[in-house]
């Protein structure tokens, strides 16, 4: 069976490395939780210099994912089981992303990954593997022409279970690239 | 015939002619706060009667059940669809991102008259900064990246602002992309129709045409794809189907509160409509808040789906929507589709519809009992349509007497009438069976009898409920009628070989009866003791404090009604801040004086936030000072580039925020027409209230859960705000205010019953002439009181101000048969007397015991009381006279 769908998944995907995609989304998916560092540079045309934040990314399978920005303001943002509740200051907002279908792209796209839940980013996105178990990249083009206009490429590279960058290329011309460092503790 | 005779036929046919006339033209109406006291002060007048138009009476709130989410939010949308094209619905909210364009425009292009954050600091190099400087660290932010595409036009972040401003109200949980219960079973459609609430043929047509699109709607998913899933969902779509409709009778627990269109009293606290304005006010802040929270969503919508935004936020409540309604689309099995309706316009429509099939039920069975045991006991069917006859006569008076006084009869008021039917019928009994023998003293006892009835009635008149007094006219002028056709009419009428049926066995019987039974006086006092033991022993839960139980809305549409709203989010509103003046403008500036007075309470946790006009259309005063905070075009810039040094942004780049902003310096205040076509406007129109002369803004208190409000304190701090003359703020309330209203009414009621029963008495000492004779006659009717109220209290029920006036009731109607036992202990009676006394009791039991089968309260609890009563009362009387009296005056 597992044959099979590589047969077709290569005709699919053309040149993609079957059976490394596979491989890596399944030691992705081994990985239950992770805590790291980020860094995360926004790129605006409108303004001179990137807008630079950072903070820690926790992660919990399969899916709870918290974004906690230490600089330049501190913002606590949990996406928990399609919802988002961001803290920001004396202010709380909740964003259910089957409401906000444009915001999905941005998230679902770092959790997918983390969770190595191939099927779901192929739902939104056309998925590129280019590289090797040890060090791939994946390009995400949203399937939905809609969000094509918002987001063109999620590029994210990494090495076995482990994503170091995430770059989000806006249609705009606008681009975020975050950069991920090891755990941070245990 | 004699010539008094013509004459008093012809008189009596001329009236019976205007009478007819008076009673085909006269008014019907069906306005369920007849029955509720009305509001005593200027205030809750005036936001009773602002709310029989506004807004508030205006909302159908609809709810969809069955299928999965994903069907339910497609027959969401097909139905909001199909609604926002009809011109019947002003609005049409179900959670779908629905002329948000419109909203989004008018919030922006005002940013600068709205945003509360607009001052002089704003402007300087230093306030530039750190505005700009939150925009983008904002943007650094998930949450703020939508916001991006403002920045060249809004770089202090005003937009944002306003929607922190307004999008602080929770909104309810979505599914699927439109409103969806809490527990995900249901999809939430909020419709504002264009027919106020009163006008119930207008809100009828609304309720048909939510039911059509529901139909339309449904019927698309079923004759579209057939398939397994689709099956058993349309096994029962259709007319009436599994539709429940929120029907029979007003009050919405939420607190829907339209004088004519329903009478509210909800057990959560909201209004009870004309009972006080306070309720009214309550039911209507709920409603606005309703409102208010779906034009605040809206607002959050828009700036999310536009600009995104620092609030994009949805406060979920409750993350299970989301799951829920995946668990739910992943159960198997999945019911019918049913559409369940609630509302102001809803409940009148229902309340319309059910008083009128009551009254003619209730008419029909009551006059068909009536006739049945007439023809048993008459055997002759001229006889009964003599005896109908002053029966008929004394309806068309009491109806013509109450269009008269007035202007409009009540249906509730033609429920009642059913009793005048059995009572009425009386005389003619008396006359028919009792002229078989001479009865010299005959007219005498009847007309004491009646004029204690009218009394009793009479009590009615002064008290502070018009349908009660609706019901006190109609049944003197019925009364007096029926007593005078039948003595000085139907004599004439009757053909002097008029035969009935000889009833002599029959008051034998119940002679030979009353022997056996025979017991001292004494032991009847086994009934007051025992009567007051079940009284003393339930004495905590006798009374009925509710004002609902005196609304005809029945307990599971309330609960219907309960749920909806919380589903929608409507906030429990029981505290209200009213801010009442002269004009739109001196009221809004006094609703933003309020308001650091507030914020502070929320801050301190006494309250957990509110709501305020002020936020949607600031008075003219603050946007003017808004726009006067903007410097001209050269200090601006000079501070702009002062504030920009250090920044990554070019001041080039802000071309249109300079633009914008100069034009906001002289562009028009924003005024309430400019809000048309929005969501805004319906939050407006929810809270700022006018009568033409006065205006008054509510501002919605919400309390927090988990302690009782100290209320206390939010008087303190409201009062020591500072306002302009003419200007004043009130905190209502408003469960409290009803809890008042309606002891106070109980008071009255009491006092009014007792002044009736002293009525009695003092009439019926001045006729017998003799205390003695007096306190037998009044004994056997207090006797039947307390049976009865023991009675009642026994079987559960608890009592509320109706009882009250039913007990008055059983001792004015109860004394007709009280007085003939006292008479014939004194003359003799005969058999006849007994027998016509029987039929005659038979007669009132039948007419006030269909009433006690109604689904409305307020003639239930009549009938209950009375009809019992009534016949404890002759049962009593006959005890107690044939107690004291030998065989032998009991004989023929």
């Amino acid at each position: 069976m597992n044959r099979l769908l590589a047969v077709v998944a290569v005709l699919l995907m053309g040149a993609a490395d079957v059976p490394d995609l596979d491989r890596v989304m399944g030691a992705l998916a081994q990985r239950k939780e992770g805590h790291v560092s980020f860094t995360e540079k926004k790129f605006i045309a409108m303004l001179d210099t990137p807008v630079v934040s950072s903070g820690e990314l926790l992660y919990n399978a399969p899916d709870r994912l918290e974004k906690r920005t230490l600089l330049p303001k501190p913002e606590d943002l949990v996406l928990q089981g399609g919802i988002v509740t961001a803290q920001r200051g004396k202010r709380h907002y909740t964003l259910d992303l089957k409401q906000y279908p444009q915001v999905l792209p941005f998230i679902e796209s770092i959790r997918a990954t983390l969770a190595g839940d191939r099927a779901a980013l192929q739902r939104i996105f056309k998925v590129d593997f280019t590289g090797s178990f040890e060090r791939w990249s994946l390009d995400l083009v949203p399937l939905d022409t809609k969000l094509a206009k918002t987001v063109s490429m999620i590029h994210i590279e990494g090495a076995t279970d482990f994503i170091h960058t995430v770059e989000i290329r806006e249609a705009d011309g606008d681009r975020s690239l975050m950069t991920i460092s090891p755990d941070v503790g245990q | 015939m004699t010539r008094t005779g013509r004459l008093a036929t012809a008189v009596w046919a001329a009236f019976l002619l205007a009478a007819i006339v008076i009673v085909a033209f006269a008014r019907y109406t069906t306005d369920l706060s007849a029955f509720l006291p009305r509001s005593p002060t200027p205030t809750q007048r005036l936001l009773v009667d602002q709310l029989r138009e506004g807004i508030a009476s205006r909302l159908i709130l609809v709810g969809i059940e069955g299928a999965d989410p994903a069907e339910r939010a497609r027959i969401s949308m097909a139905m909001a669809r199909q609604l926002r094209g009809d011109a019947k619905f002003m609005a049409v909210s179900n959670g779908e991102a629905v002329g948000v364009d419109k909203d989004r425009e008018v919030l922006f292009n005002h940013r600068y008259l709205l945003s509360e954050t607009v001052t002089p600091e704003r402007f300087t190099a230093e306030g530039l900064r750190d505005s700009i400087q939150e925009t983008l660290d904002l943007l650094a932010s998930p949450v703020g990246m939508l916001a991006k595409s403002l920045l060249p036009r809004d770089p202090t972040g005003e937009m944002l602002q306003i929607i922190d401003q307004l999008g602080s109200e929770r909104q309810p949980p979505s599914s699927d992309g439109v409103w969806a219960s809490r527990d995900g079973k249901r999809a939430l459609l909020v419709a504002q129709t264009r027919a106020a609430g009163s006008d119930t043929d207008g809100q009828e047509a609304a309720v048909a045409a939510v039911r059509a699109a529901f139909d339309v709607a449904t019927r698309a998913t079923c004759t579209g794809a057939r398939n397994e899933a689709t099956a058993n969902v349309c096994g029962e779509v259709g007319a009436g189907g599994a539709a429940t409709e929120a029907s029979s009778a007003t009050a919405g627990a939420g607190g829907v509160a339209t004088e004519a269109s329903s009478a509210t009293a909800g057990a959560r606290g909201a209004a009870t409509e004309a009972s006080s304005a306070a309720a009214g006010a309550g039911s209507a802040a709920t409603e606005t808040s309703s409102t208010a929270a779906g034009a605040r969503g809206a607002a959050t919508e828009t700036s999310s789906a536009a600009a995104g935004a620092r609030g994009a936020a949805t406060e979920a409540s409750g993350t299970a929507a989301g799951a829920s309604g995946t668990a739910a689309g992943a159960s198997g099995a999945r019911a019918a589709l049913s559409l369940e309706m609630s509302g102001p316009g809803v409940f009148s429509v229902a309340a319309r519809a059910n008083i009128k099939q009551q009254v003619a039920t209730l008419s029909v069975v009551s006059t068909l009992l009536i006739t049945l045991m007439l023809l048993w006991v008459y055997r002759s069917g001229r006889a009964l349509v003599l005896g109908l006859i002053p029966v008929a006569s004394g309806a068309l008076a009491g109806i013509s007497a109450v269009a008269l006084g007035f202007g409009s009869v009540h249906g509730i008021t033609l429920g009642f009438g059913v009793t005048l039917i059995g009572e009425s019928v009386d005389y003619s009994i008396y006359l028919f069976i009792q002229s078989q023998q001479r009865n010299a003293t005959l007219w005498s006892t009847i007309r004491l009898g009646v004029l204690t009835s009218v009394v009793g009635f009479m009590s009615l008149l002064p008290s502070g409920f018009p349908g009660l007094q609706q019901l006190g006219l109609f049944s003197i002028s019925g009364l007096i009628v029926a007593a005078l056709v039948t003595r000085y009419v139907l004599p004439h009428l009757m053909p002097p070989n008029l035969t009935i049926a000889d009833v002599t066995p029959l008051g034998a019987a119940v002679a030979a009866g009353i022997q056996r039974v025979r017991m001292p006086t004494t032991l009847l006092l086994v009934v007051p003791i025992a009567a007051a033991l079940v009284l003393y022993t339930h004495r905590g839960s006798v009374w009925n404090h509710e004002i609902s139980a005196l609304s005809p809305v029945s307990a599971s549409d309330q609960a219907l009604d309960a749920m909806l709203r919380s589903d929608i989010g409507a906030p429990d509103v029981s505290y209200l801040v009213v801010v009442s003046g002269p004009s739109q403008e001196a009221v809004l500036h006094a609703a933003e004086a309020v308001n650091p007075a507030l914020n502070t309470l929320v801050e301190e946790k006494v309250i957990s936030g509110f709501e305020t006009p002020a936020r949607y259309l600031p008075s003219l005063e603050a946007q003017r000072a808004r726009q006067t905070s903007i410097p001209k075009p050269e200090d601006l810039q000079g501070n702009l580039v002062r504030a920009l040094q250090g920044l990554p942004l070019q001041i080039g780049r802000l071309e249109p925020f300079l633009h914008d902003i100069d034009s906001a310096r002289t562009q028009p205040l924003l005024t309430r027409k400019d809000l048309d076509g929005t969501s805004l406007a319906t939050g407006v129109d929810a809270l700022l209230l006018s009568d033409g002369a006065r205006w008054s803004a509510l501002l919605p208190l919400r309390v927090p859960t988990t302690v009782a409000i100290d209320i206390a304190r939010v008087h303190s701090a409201v009062s020591k705000v500072a306002l302009g003359s003419g200007v004043e703020t009130v905190v209502l309330d408003v469960k409290g205010e009803i809890d008042k209203l309606y002891s106070s009414y109980l008071t009255e009621v009491v006092r009014l019953s007792l002044a009736g029963f002293a009525g009695i008495v003092v009439l019926l000492g001045f006729f017998l002439r003799s205390a003695g004779r007096t306190a037998r006659v009044v004994a056997p009717l207090a006797l039947a009181v307390l049976t009865v109220t023991a009675g009642l209290v026994l079987l559960g029920q608890q009592l509320t101000i109706l009882h009250l006036i039913g007990m008055l009731l059983i001792v004015a109607v109860g004394s007709n048969y009280a007085l003939f036992f006292d008479r014939s202990s004194h003359e003799g009676s005969a058999t006849l007397t007994l027998a016509s006394l029987v039929v005659a009791n038979t007669a009132t039991v039948l007419g006030f015991g269909v009433l006690a089968f109604s689904s409305v309260p307020v003639l239930s609890a009549l009938g209950s009381t009375v009809a019992p009563g009534a016949f404890l009362a002759l049962v009593f009387s006959a005890l107690l006279a044939g107690g004291g009296d030998t065989p032998r005056a009991m004989a023929a």
